[in-house]
Formats: structure tokens, C-alpha cells, sequence
């Protein structure tokens, strides 16, 4: 089902939760809704779900408008963060009871209870109390239970956030699998930008109730459209660094050092060259340039961490703390004067004013 | 070690002499209850009757129509236990999940009639029992007795402690209000409401003073109101007295017996994380 969000808001007394917002999620895609606490990724999830009214804007299901729609016809499954089993049932009550609910025959709804614990690999548990089940097999029975009735939608409420690290890789996995076999609408909700990254197809990054950026999220990491978008994504973060732009608007003119870098793309936008600027650059994004011809960055080493794989370099331009991801190759010390060259296309250069990317 | 086992000692000796106490008096009753006439009151006390006289419990429950009271006792006990589960289950899910003007102002004004002692209620319950013309008749016995603030309490704070998520769980999977409490809220509360029960029950099997005000025929009465017919002009029967007392105290006994784990069992939180 295609779900579509046009100037949805949401206020409560005087908070605005959610301001505006405007998404279009295509049929079978799995989205993921994302930011940090507060910024009202699970209030426009209980908006789809229809545990919240929406204060103004429209919410279509399909060509459906469903604002005024119950919760119960709106043909959605959810599962909570809490996975809000009934206690007292058993996992095949749990599962049945929506079909219960729908007045399916008995004999049916047992049928179709057995077959989707079997698709969520529980279907030796179901006599068991939730009460004694693993956390991830209380979130299997919640997902059995959400799909059962065939929803055109499934919603997640931070449906990993009570596994411990191991599980949640694994139920990660799970949720894709299952949803790529059903092929349903999904839409996640997370405050785990790697957990996002790695299971949606599209991401909505939100900040204070407003959508910042809805893409896929590799481009979300390679394209940002502002700063927030740039520093919410990455670990380690990306690196900040205040710059001036000459008046070729291609020269950057460095902070303390005063140096010049030059920017392989031209701005997109006039800017003024007075107006305050700052450069993004991802850690892995960094080099080390051992031809002094070349252009680059001079820093100076303050630490060199062994990371497994890699390096990671803590570095400092005048006042400016730095982190570089780099091949343990080439050896640096403590100290040591070195040229960071940056990968192509991979500079970033935001308005510090309205947090825009004047490249991308 | 033994310093251990010695304070463990003392516990348990203080323990002892407790349950001791709290047991003499049932232990005295029983004791008269097979004394002869002739044996109750003498000098120093005779905890073990020379005689055992089962006797007794025959000529007790002959005394009085005991068979009425205990007909009249379990009506009311079962009316006025269901209707105050009945009562209190609405109450508590409206007072906590349902969002109403005024709703917490209410809440605290029924809080405040706890403070209230029951005694100050009789004559003003009374005068409007027999406005009504339900003096002497079972409704008398029951309507009044139909709510209680404490259980509405108890049950709403147990209902506050279930999950929210768990009723828009219910609501996504189509479960109306209504259902939702009947098929959810109360299978969960059940040990808060066999507490709930069994207190109701206790209560109203021995409530004394009430059903001895409001009914004045013989096939009315209740069983405590019954054991009057052992003290009459010419002095008490002890013996018969405490053999009807220790009769009717019984189902209480088996009652509370039978339904202990439900009071002391935890609550089951499972299925619910966070």
C-alpha cells in the first residue's frame, strides 16, 4: 500500500511534535523513521497507526484518506517496543486473538495463527506463556501477531531497542527477511542511525518534528542536504571545520593556518564571501597525501589509535580537533606534521546560518 | 555460625509467641464451645473440657433458625461481593484509562469519603433506606454495601500498572473498550481481585451491626445478627454461644485457605519488557 503524508502536524497543547511533514512511501518499500529522542518519529508512527489524530494535514493509505479512519480498519499490524504480548494468553491465543477479534471461524484463524508462527520460526513454542520465552522469541510472537491478519502495513516501534547487541543483529535480519517474504509496506521506527542504514530502503532523518532529508540511505550519508543530516550519520562523526570562501567561490580558506584548499566543484548557490562556512569531511574520507606537490590539509598528529582494520588518527588545525580514518600503512607519530588529502567529491560545505550544503 | 543460628532462634521464638497470641482466642473458643454449662466459668480456666461435648454444636445450631440465617448469609454474600466486583472493575478503568473532565477532582473526593467513619453513615443510610421502604427486606441488606472506595483504589492502581501499550496493542487487533477490560485488564488482575473478593466476602459475612439495624423479622436475619439468641434475659449460654461462633466462622476459614496464593501470589508482569 502506498502511504502518503501531506503537511502532517501534530500539536499537543503547545508542542509541536511533528511540523509539516511531507513523505511518499511506496508500495512493499521498508522506510525507516529516524532521529533523535524527541524529534517525533513514534508520534508520526502513532499518527499512521492511528492511535494520534493528526492536528492538520492529510494521510492517505493508497487513494484512501484515513485521518478520521479506527486504528482497527485502517488493515495495519504493529508491534511496540515493549511487544505488549498479553500476558495471560498463550503464544497461540496471542497470535489468534486479531482473528479472534475479526470474527474469523476458529478453525481458521488456528490455521493461519500456526502458519505465520511457522513463518517467524516459533511454531514449537506455541504453548508456551510469554512469561517464558527470550526476548526475541516475545518479538517474533509480537511480529507473528502483527502480520496476521495480512495488514496492507507494519509498524515498528523500536521493535530492537530491548534485545542486547547479538539478538539485535539477528532479529535485524529477521525483520528483513520476513518483510522481503511478505512483501509488505514497512515502516520502522529507530533512533539507531546503523540500524537504519543497513535495513531500509529509504530513510526519513527528522529533527524537532520536521523532516530533514527522506532518501536512500547511502545517499543520505554521501549526499546530506544540511549539517544535521551530515553529523546525525557516521561513526565517528564527521569532522566541522569553520572556513571562509575565497572570491573564485572554489578556494577555502582554512581556520587559524589561514591555508587554502581548493574545492573540486563549484558552489551551488552565490554565496557571500564573507558569510561563515563549514567544511564537512568524513573521517574515511581523509588521506594521507605523501606528495607535498599535491594539495591537501596540514595538520598535526596528537594520537594514532589502532582500530582493527584501520588507523584512526586524531589530528589538530589550529584549534580544531580533527579524526581521520587511515591505512595503517603509512606510519605517522605522535607529533608529527602530516598532509590530509581528501577523497574527491567527498567534501561537503555547509552555510553555518541555515545548515544548507552549498555542493550537493 | 551459632551466633546465626541463635538470633534465627529468637525469630522464631518471637514468631511463635505472636501466632500464639493471635490463636488463643480461636483456641478458647473452641475450647468452650465442648465445655459443659457447668465448666465455662470456673476457676482457674480449664483449657481441655473434662467431657468433650460435641453435643453442643447440635443444640446451637437447633437454638435459632440457623438454617434461614446461613440461607439469608450467603445471599447477601454473594450479591454484594459480585456487585462490588462489578462496580469496582467499571470504576477503576474509567478512573484509569478513560480521559474525562473532572476525572482526577472526582478520584480525590471518593478518596475522601474514606475518611469518613462507617458509623457516621448509619442513621443517615438508614433514613433513606426506609424512604425508600427497604427496610427489613434483602435489598437493605445488599445496595448499600454495592461499592467500595478502597477496592476502586487497590483496582485502579493495579490497572495503572499495565501497560498502556498493551490496550493500543488491543485496539490495533480491533478489541473494543469493553473487550479489552473483559478480555484483558481483568484475566490480568485477577489476584487483585480475589484480594478484592475475599475481603468483601470476610466483611460481609460478619457484618453485625448494619443487617441488626435494618432488619427486624426472624427470616431476614444474617448469622452474626443470629448469634443474639444466646444471650437472653436469664444470662449467656457460652458454650452454645462460641459453638455457633465457630461454626459460622468456618467457611471464612476454608474460604481464605483456599484462595491464600491468589492474595500473596506476585503479579504476573510477563510478555510486557520496559
Amino acid at each position: 500500500m502506498k502511504i502518503q503524508l501531506r503537511d502532517i502536524t501534530m500539536r499537543f497543547d503547545n508542542v509541536t511534535a511533528v511540523d509539516r511533514l511531507n513523505v511518499t512511501i511506496e508500495e512493499g518499500t521498508l522506510v525507516s523513521l529516524l532521529g533523535p529522542s524527541g524529534c517525533g518519529k513514534s508520534t508520526t508512527l502513532f499518527m499512521l497507526a492511528g492511535l494520534y489524530q493528526p492536528t492538520e494535514g492529510e494521510l492517505y493509505f493508497g487513494e484512501r484518506l484515513v485521518n478520521k479512519v479506527e486504528p482497527e480498519n485502517r488493515e495495519i499490524g504493529m508491534v511496540f517496543q515493549n511487544y505488549a504480548l498479553y500476558p495471560h494468553l498463550t503464544v497461540l491465543k496471542n497470535i489468534m486473538f486479531p482473528l479472534k477479534m475479526a470474527k474469523v471461524p476458529k478453525k481458521e484463524a488456528e490455521e493461519r495463527a500456526r502458519e505465520m508462527a511457522a513463518l517467524v520460526q516459533i511454531d514449537h513454542l506455541l504453548d508456551r506463556k510469554p512469561s517464558q520465552l527470550s526476548g526475541g522469541q516475545q518479538q517474533r510472537v509480537a511480529i507473528a501477531r502483527a502480520l496476521v491478519k495480512k495488514p496492507k502495513l507494519l509498524l515498528l516501534d523500536e521493535p530492537l531497542s530491548n534485545l542486547d547487541a547479538r539478538l539485535r543483529l539477528e532479529m535485524r535480519e529477521e525483520i528483513r527477511r520476513i518483510q522481503q517474504e511478505v512483501g509488505i509496506t514497512t515502516i520502522f521506527v529507530t533512533h539507531d542511525q546503523e540500524e537504519a542504514m543497513s535495513i531500509s530502503d529509504k530513510v526519513l532523518l527528522m529533527k524537532d518534528g520536521k523532516g530533514q532529508q527522506f532518501s536512500p540511505p547511502q545517499d543520505m550519508y554521501d549526499y546530506p542536504e544540511n549539517q544535521f543530516v551530515a553529523q546525525f550519520m557516521g561513526n565517528p562523526p564527521i569532522n566541522l571545520l569553520s572556513v571562509k570562501l575565497g572570491n573564485d567561490l572554489q578556494t577555502i580558506v582554512l581556520p587559524d593556518t589561514e591555508d587554502t584548499y581548493q574545492l573540486d566543484s563549484l558552489v551551488k548557490s552565490y554565496v557571500d564571501s564573507n558569510s561563515k562556512l563549514e567544511l564537512g569531511v568524513r573521517p574515511e574520507d581523509f588521506y594521507i597525501e605523501s606528495d607535498l606537490a599535491k594539495a591537501g590539509i596540514t595538520v598535526e598528529v596528537m594520537m594514532v589509535e589502532r582500530i582493527g582494520r584501520d588507523n584512526l588518527l586524531y589530528a589538530r588545525l589550529g584549534q580544531t580537533n580533527l579524526r581521520a580514518i587511515v591505512s595503517p600503512d603509512v606510519k605517522v607519530n605522535q607529533g608529527e606534521r602530516v598532509k590530509l588529502a581528501i577523497r574527491p567529491g567527498r567534501t561537503h560545505l555547509f552555510d553555518r546560518s541555515n545548515g544548507q550544503n552549498l555542493l550537493h | 555460625m551459632q551466633k546465626e543460628a541463635l538470633s534465627k532462634g529468637f525469630i522464631y521464638l518471637l514468631l511463635i509467641l505472636g501466632s500464639l497470641l493471635m490463636l488463643l482466642p480461636f483456641i478458647w473458643m473452641i475450647s468452650t464451645s465442648l465445655k459443659a454449662a457447668n465448666e465455662v466459668m470456673i476457676m482457674p480456666p480449664k483449657w481441655i473440657p473434662t467431657d468433650i461435648q460435641w453435643g453442643n454444636y447440635i443444640k446451637a445450631w437447633f437454638s435459632a433458625p440457623f438454617a434461614v440465617y446461613s440461607v439469608n448469609s450467603v445471599i447477601v454474600l454473594i450479591a454484594s461481593t459480585i456487585g462490588e466486583l462489578i462496580t469496582t472493575i467499571l470504576a477503576a478503568y474509567a478512573f484509569s484509562r478513560i480521559n474525562f473532565y473532572g476525572r482526577d477532582i472526582i478520584f480525590s473526593i471518593l478518596l475522601g469519603t474514606m475518611m469518613v467513619p462507617g458509623e457516621v453513615l448509619l442513621i443517615p443510610n438508614f433514613v433513606t433506606l426506609s424512604n425508600l421502604g427497604w427496610i427489613d427486606h434483602y435489598q437493605a441488606l445488599i445496595v448499600p454495601w454495592l461499592a467500595s472506595v478502597f477496592s476502586i483504589f487497590l483496582l485502579r492502581q493495579f490497572f495503572l500498572s499495565i501497560p498502556k501499550e498493551l490496550s493500543f496493542a488491543a485496539k490495533i487487533d480491533g478489541c473494543s473498550d469493553f473487550r479489552f477490560l473483559w478480555s484483558v485488564m481483568v484475566p490480568l488482575a485477577k489476584p487483585a481481585l480475589i484480594t478484592i473478593a475475599i475481603l468483601k466476602a470476610i466483611g460481609s459475612w460478619n457484618a453485625f451491626m448494619w443487617p441488626l439495624i435494618v432488619t427486624s423479622s426472624e427470616n431476614m436475619r444474617t448469622l452474626p445478627v443470629g448469634l443474639i439468641a444466646f444471650s437472653t434475659d436469664t444470662g449467656t449460654k457460652y458454650e452454645l454461644l462460641m459453638a455457633a461462633s465457630s461454626m459460622i466462622i468456618l467457611p471464612m476459614i476454608i474460604l481464605y485457605i483456599v484462595l491464600q496464593k491468589y492474595i500473596i501470589e506476585g503479579v504476573a508482569r510477563a510478555g510486557i519488557k520496559g
